[in-house]
């Protein structure tokens, strides 16, 4: 890599300056002071703050509602990142085919993404809600069968995967999208004379030559998953009914915001922050090795 | 990395951000004293509470009342506890009744009897009603402004009623309560009956309304309770009821907060408990499609006559200000205290009138006979008995094990648990969260 030079030896370190000092105060600083409170016991007001060392976790990893809330979060990341990227690499490899009106499906196919997480929760909230929503409405035609997600865990953890992978979905297919059209036709077209069919040429040729995206949506779908559907969960389900939908970043937010319990709420603000360094690490350690760029 | 920062952390320097923002904002040269009131109402009750900000400014020239919209109830309490912990908190917030026992342990406030007495001003507290002084006061005196106030009530969908070829009058009782809503679902409705705030209405108010204690020490009034006692007999009973009308088909959940109102509001459901202040909302939601009336809550057999228990808000009033802000402060809650203010306030909103005064002043007017539904609310309220089980419930972090009550009530509604099991793993976790606020205080 060519080195850049700079004549005065400040310059540099002026222009990263402010970047640095986001990071510091939005990033280290409340990190660092997350850290700290993890190890107190705090009292809504701050009056009191009392250091109970790792109580904290302790209380966190022996409480069966936190153990649920990991598995609940794990079972929709997994289903949000792996249903999701395929659906979108299958939605891709059809809008790469040469059809008609092939603008205008890319684009509506796009769409989602521009959608915040807590508006596309009401937009679900609309169509699925079993009083005033469309589909029940509809379906109490078809069948007597009460899809009423108040009360049916599985029906509302359905209703938040869904959601969570149409909102991503767009992001998804635009880079899978750009993957396929950055494939050489000439790679292809070699392979049909040597043929093989379409089936054969996307799982031996286009797949294998996508890694770096999947690898890349991968990383992404997981942190989305883990973290960017706390709007979404806060406006559909509320971590409801019992806790069937309560993902850990809604859990540290209500035992933080609405329990006021800011010592607990910080330890589980740490467990996310290690889960995800350790998501991060492993799999720039070990997938990574597996991509060919 | 930056995606690993938590909405905690994000929305916590937010909310000190904003706080900062209102608490700085420079006064004009020789203004006015001001004085900031955090509130939590929005739509019609919001233009309310700016009505009696800009009344009160026109009475006087020293003071000017700042009425400002944090965000629902929750999102108030937290925006006065970052701002608190910034040093710029308001002069007065309004807190939902759950957060009482959060205020009254936070060190953070100036009682309210304390600052009406220290700046010269009188309030005749003993006319307030029985249930909200009760709920508010400590050894007699009275801890947060009293401000609005309701209690559930029973709404009846008259149409369904008559369809179902039943008489027009309110069930009287649980087990009537279930013959008509198999009445109501047989003659074709969706719902037979449904509630609103399903820990607050079928719990918290059920224990109160049949005198059966919620906690322990006096359901946390002679001291922080430990111990949660929804488990017994009678919350088994009513939760063996409901899980049956839930699998019968006669009771509907229809979700925590004021979720069920929708329903009710649409027309679908026979019977249906919420907030007396849930009035305003149904005749704006049912005009011109049904008619409604209301009625006493429920009564179950063989349990005793308690007394129905009030929800709703009280107004704070923040440590840390000048002395001559709180003299604003003391004479803006004389003027919400005087009886034109609280009959005008009942008047319009249908939360309860607070004073006996107030009362008086609404059947002199002759507001009751126009508006028969507002006296159901005081007609229970004066039938019902206050004992230490009726006159209110004060538990430490009140928000969570309200939380932890109404996921165990799905998890029985739905069958996944059994009546018993689930109450007695609400209480398990509830009593924990108690013990964690107990050791904060002691």
């Amino acid at each position: 890599m060519k080195q850049a030079v700079f004549r005065n030896r400040w310059l540099p370190y002026g222009l990263v300056a402010p970047q640095v000092a986001i990071t510091l105060v939005f990033f280290f600083w409340p990190a660092v002071d997350c850290l700290r409170l993890s190890l107190y016991r705090s009292s809504p007001f701050g009056d009191r703050l009392i250091f109970v060392g790792l109580d904290n976790f302790q209380k966190l990893f022996t409480d069966p509602a936190y153990l649920r809330s990991a598995i609940t979060t794990f079972v929709f990341s997994f289903l949000v990142t792996v249903v999701g990227m395929g659906l979108a690499l299958l939605l891709a490899a059809l809008a790469n085919a040469k059809i008609r009106g092939l603008a205008v499906y890319r684009t509506l196919l796009l769409w989602p993404y521009g959608i915040a997480p807590a508006v596309a929760g009401i937009i679900w909230l609309f169509i699925f809600h079993p009083s005033y929503g469309i589909l029940p409405y509809l379906l109490s035609f078809v069948t007597a069968y009460q899809f009423n997600w108040f009360l049916k865990g599985w029906v509302a953890m359905v209703l938040i995967t869904a959601a969570a992978i149409w909102k991503q979905f767009g992001y998804n297919l635009a880079f899978y999208l750009a993957g396929l059209q950055g494939i050489p036709g000439s790679v292809l077209e070699a392979a049909s004379v040597d043929g093989a069919g379409p089936i054969r040429r996307f799982f031996s040729m286009s797949f294998p030559l996508l890694s770096p995206v999947t690898f890349f949506l991968f990383t992404l779908n997981m942190t989305f998953a883990f973290f960017e559907t706390f709007g979404l969960v806060h406006s559909v389900t509320q971590g409801g009914p019992g806790d069937a939908t309560s993902i850990m970043v809604y859990k540290a937010w209500k035992d933080g915001f609405e329990g006021l319990q800011l010592g607990l709420s910080a330890a589980q603000s740490v467990v996310l922050m290690v889960v995800v360094i350790l998501l991060t690490a492993f799999q720039f350690r070990y997938a990574e090795k597996k991509v060919v760029y | 990395m930056r995606r690993t920062r938590q909405p905690s952390t994000a929305a916590a320097a937010a909310l000190v951000l904003l706080s900062a923002v209102f608490v700085l904002a420079p006064a004009p040269a020789l203004a006015k004293t001001e004085i900031h009131f955090w509130h939590a109402m929005t739509g019609v009750l919001g233009e309310r509470v700016n009505e009696i900000a800009s009344k009160f400014n026109a009475t006087q020239n020293d003071y000017e009342v700042k009425a400002i919209y944090k965000g629902d109830y929750t999102t108030t309490l937290n925006a006065a506890v970052a701002a608190y912990r910034a040093k710029q908190p308001p002069h007065v917030v309004q807190v939902f009744e759950v957060g009482t026992q959060t205020m009254l342990s936070s060190g953070a406030v100036y009682p309210v009897y304390q600052l009406v007495k220290d700046n010269g001003v009188s309030i005749d507290w003993n006319d307030l009603i029985g249930p909200v002084k009760s709920y508010y006061s400590t050894a007699g005196n009275l801890s947060s402004m009293a401000f609005n106030s309701s209690t559930p009530i029973l709404y009846y969908n008259k149409d369904l009623v008559k369809k179902a070829g039943l008489p027009d009058k309110p069930p009287a009782t649980w087990a009537e309560v279930e013959s008509t809503a198999k009445k109501i679902v047989g003659a074709g409705a969706k719902c037979g009956f449904s509630t609103a705030w399903p820990s607050w209405v079928l719990m918290e108010n059920m224990h109160g309304w049949h005198d059966q204690p919620f906690a322990d020490k006096s359901n946390g009034f002679d001291g922080l309770a430990m111990t949660l006692k929804i488990n017994g007999p009678f919350g088994v009973k009513m939760m063996e009821l409901l899980a049956r009308g839930s699998k019968e088909g006669w009771y509907t959940y229809n979700g925590r907060g004021p979720k069920g109102e929708a329903n009710m509001g649409a027309g679908e459901c026979g019977i249906f408990i919420s907030s007396s202040a849930y009035i305003a909302g149904l005749t704006r939601a049912s005009e011109g499609k049904f008619t409604w009336a209301t009625g006493s809550l429920p009564h179950m057999e063989g349990f005793p006559q308690g007394n129905s228990i009030i929800g709703g808000a009280t107004l704070w009033v923040m440590k840390g200000a000048k002395p001559e802000e709180y003299k604003g402060v003391a004479q803006f809650f004389k003027y919400l205290a005087s009886t034109e203010n609280q009959a005008w306030w009942a008047g319009v909103t249908g939360y309860l009138p607070i004073s006996t005064a107030a009362v008086k002043a609404l059947e002199a007017s002759g507001h009751f006979q126009k508006n028969p539904n507002q006296l159901t609310a005081i007609k229970q309220m004066n039938s019902g008995k206050t004992t230490p089980s009726s006159q209110g419930i004060r538990l430490g972090n009140f928000v969570s094990i309200r939380d932890a009550i109404e996921e165990q009530m799905e998890n029985i509604f739905s069958g996944k648990k059994t009546p018993k099991q689930g109450l007695d793993d609400a209480v398990a976790k509830s009593n924990d969260i108690l013990k964690d606020f107990a050791a904060l205080y002691k």
